[in-house]
């Protein structure tokens, strides 16, 4: 198990560099660092504080290739960045000034208070509603019920917050719209709404993959096998197609489990939580690259993070697959 | 590739935005965008040709026609391709640019501000004016008619899915095919760039790409085809896999022809189905990025017609008093059926093409 996990450790290292490549193309080379520095100082900003930006943060060093005399050849922009991010320096953001590592890790907890409530209810339900469309499968509750999930993933996802919002929220005065606190009981009823309504504008697309994953395992030999033996289809159901289409469904639900941390950008937006998903659209208004270009990278490790504990947990949950 | 990519900056100066405002001065002309939209329905035109000389498509189509839960969604898609066309065909008459759409609607007034559907005063508690003309859907905060916005709305949603397939579809199906025919290094490096791109999470790189090239349709079009060939291309990949082991490819190599002649002539046609399921059903996706994309102020430019732009701007309006709903009603339904029939088109498609998978 070990040897396996650090070789695909080690295969993942390249992809890592890919992005590293990636993001000092588009951050560097397709927009020029004075254009960068412009953009964030304003049109009115005179050459020499231009030049002072771009001093101070290291970028006036030359792209690819020094060709200063006096100083190293590999003295350059491009080395400096890809140094900074192995040693996972984040450095500074562009407008405030404040550490990124601090913007970031203020952002980790409010993001997980909504993404993983709304991961693990939307799952259950998901779960629970495809092995009943399974066990009905080809009913006309089969077919209008494909029909509502499709309906469902055809919203877009502002629509569901701004009618979630103006309805329970304003209207009926069920709950909080606004006004995010980390304070016990006013904080759990304040996530009571966008909980709600991520599991809801994410449910139509996840019962129809379950369904489809669930399917696709009915067709298999040894189902035929257990319905010849004489076994119910409510234990067919329940005990194999649910146990062996869970392999597959695993490997499509762990790999998304990192992602949880990034939070949601609309709905963090619409209900003013500070979290990770708000800190990237702040950024976005006030063409903050630092960050931007900070969590590229972060969120590239934590998709290949998923990626790998996918891998893991396959291996764990069937015995079938061996490390070769 | 860092050294080619040095080159080409040096040489074409992409510092800034200089290619793509270039790009976009070209796209302004009003016969450029007339032959693009010609050209866009020719392949169209041609695809459907090809295809109905194949069996398995001619088969599809029988099942298809009977589906008439697939026949209703594929009308629809009809209508709102129809709407789309209209506003994006530029006729030479006045100056500036007028689309036959702004022509057919010429008669359409604009008020001083907000009126409700059917209203026949402006929307203000303390001077209530009259409205000149009649409007079903009401106006908007600068008095333009709701309909008529939602219908140019078409033309943003069709421009960016159109663009963003022409480049993603090419890219994915090339690199699919070479992948899954040559294998070793080909395959090698192709699943290397893909799995490079897709390690990003696509929300941060396409917040990326369009942060440095600036709001836009054509930066958004290439911003969603840079990211959005990586599943065509696996997939393609996967299924050329597949084909290649069949007796055909055999056969063809032993007859002596070229290998670019078997992927063309043998492997495309035989993946083709996929490309067009896939295409639907990623047309849906794209529609809804853009209004996303919009939403997050990366997306289109302002002022252009934009379900998401106005679904955006419909947060401030609902807190009005009164409310104005009929913006976001007419917005996201629209935005809705065109998302919602491409998918169960999609799926129909899906179905017709291969019976045995439900």
């Amino acid at each position: 198990m070990l040897a396996y996990l650090i070789r695909r450790l080690v295969f993942s290292v390249p992809i890592v560099f890919g992005v590293m490549l990636v993001t000092f193309f588009l951050f560097f080379v397709v927009q020029s660092p004075t254009a960068m520095a412009r953009r964030i100082l304003g049109q009115k900003a005179t050459p020499q504080a231009v030049e002072n930006w771009l001093h101070n943060r290291g970028y006036d060093k030359p792209l690819l290739v020094n060709t200063r005399s006096g100083e190293a050849v590999y003295d350059t922009l491009f080395v400096s960045q890809m140094k900074r991010l192995v040693t996972f320096d984040l450095g500074n953001s562009d407008v405030s000034g404040r550490p990124l590592r601090d913007v970031f890790a203020s952002g980790v907890l409010p993001s997980l208070l909504i993404t993983v409530p709304a991961f693990f209810v939307g799952f259950l339900m998901a779960l629970g509603v495809s092995l009943y469309l399974v066990f009905v499968r080809d009913s006309l509750l089969d077919v209008v019920a494909t029909l509502l999930c499709v309906a469902l993933m055809s919203v877009p996802p502002m629509v569901y917050i701004i009618f979630g919002q103006y309805l329970v929220a304003q209207q009926l005065n069920y709950l909080p719209a606004f006004g995010f606190s980390l304070q016990g009981l006013s904080t759990v009823k304040f996530l009571f709404l966008p909980v709600g309504l991520m599991v809801i504008s994410g449910i139509g697309a996840e019962v129809r993959l379950y369904r489809a994953l669930f399917l696709e395992e009915l067709g298999q030999d040894y189902i035929r096998t257990a319905r010849a033996k004489g076994l119910s289809s409510t234990r067919v159901l329940m005990v194999h197609v649910l146990k062996n289409g869970m392999i597959n469904l695993i490997t499509v639900v762990v790999a998304s489990l990192p992602f949880l941390i990034m939070g949601s950008v609309v709905m963090e937006n619409f209900f003013g939580i500070p979290g990770l998903g708000n800190v990237l659209f702040s950024a976005i208004q006030a063409s903050d690259f630092a960050v931007v270009q900070a969590s590229v990278f972060l969120g590239s490790l934590l998709h290949l993070g998923g990626l790998l504990l996918t891998d893991l947990c396959y291996a764990w949950v069937d015995p079938r697959i061996r490390f070769q | 590739m860092i050294v080619f990519a040095y080159v080409w900056v040096g040489a074409f100066g992409l510092q800034g935005d200089g290619l793509l405002d270039k790009a976009s001065l070209l796209a302004e002309r009003i016969w450029f965008q007339n032959a693009l939209i010609f050209g866009a329905y020719a392949l169209l035109a041609c695809l459907l040709w090809r295809g109905s000389r194949l069996e398995r498509w001619v088969s599809a189509w029988k099942r298809l026609r009977r589906d008439w839960i697939g026949m209703g969604s594929l009308g629809l898609i009809v209508v709102f391709l129809a709407v789309g066309t209209l506003d994006l065909v530029q006729l030479p008459i006045k100056e500036g640019k007028q689309t036959a759409l702004d022509a057919l609607s010429a008669f359409v007034v604009t008020e001083s501000g907000y009126s409700a559907p059917l209203a026949t005063h402006t929307l203000s508690l303390s001077n209530p004016t009259k409205l000149i003309g009649h409007h079903l859907l009401g106006t908007d905060a600068l008095g333009r008619d709701t309909l008529v916005r939602t219908l140019k709305g078409a033309r943003t949603a069709l421009l960016i899915g159109g663009l963003t397939s022409v480049i993603y579809i090419p890219i994915g199906v090339l690199l699919g095919i070479l992948a899954g025919y040559y294998r070793r290094w080909v395959d090698d490096l192709v699943q290397y760039a893909y799995s490079t791109i897709a390690s990003v999470p696509e929300i941060l790189m396409l917040v990326a790409i369009l942060m440095v090239l600036g709001k836009g349709l054509v930066s958004m079009a290439l911003a969603l085809g840079l990211t959005g060939w990586v599943g065509m291309a696996r997939m393609i990949r996967g299924e050329t896999l597949r084909q290649v082991e069949r007796p055909y490819v055999a056969a063809a190599q032993a007859l002596g022809q070229s290998n670019w002649k078997i992927m063309t002539r043998h492997l495309v046609p035989n993946v083709m189905h996929l490309v067009v399921i896939k295409f639907v059903l990623g047309f849906s996706g794209l529609v809804l990025a853009e209004a996303i994309l919009s939403y997050l102020g990366v997306g289109s430019p302002v002022g252009t017609a934009s379900w998401g732009a106005m679904i955006d701007a419909s947060r401030s309006e609902l807190s009005r008093e009164p409310m104005v709903w009929w913006n976001l009603a007419a917005s996201a339904t629209a935005l809705f059926l065109l998302v919602l029939s491409l998918n169960v088109f999609g799926d129909s498609l899906r179905r017709a093409f291969d019976p045995r998978r439900g």
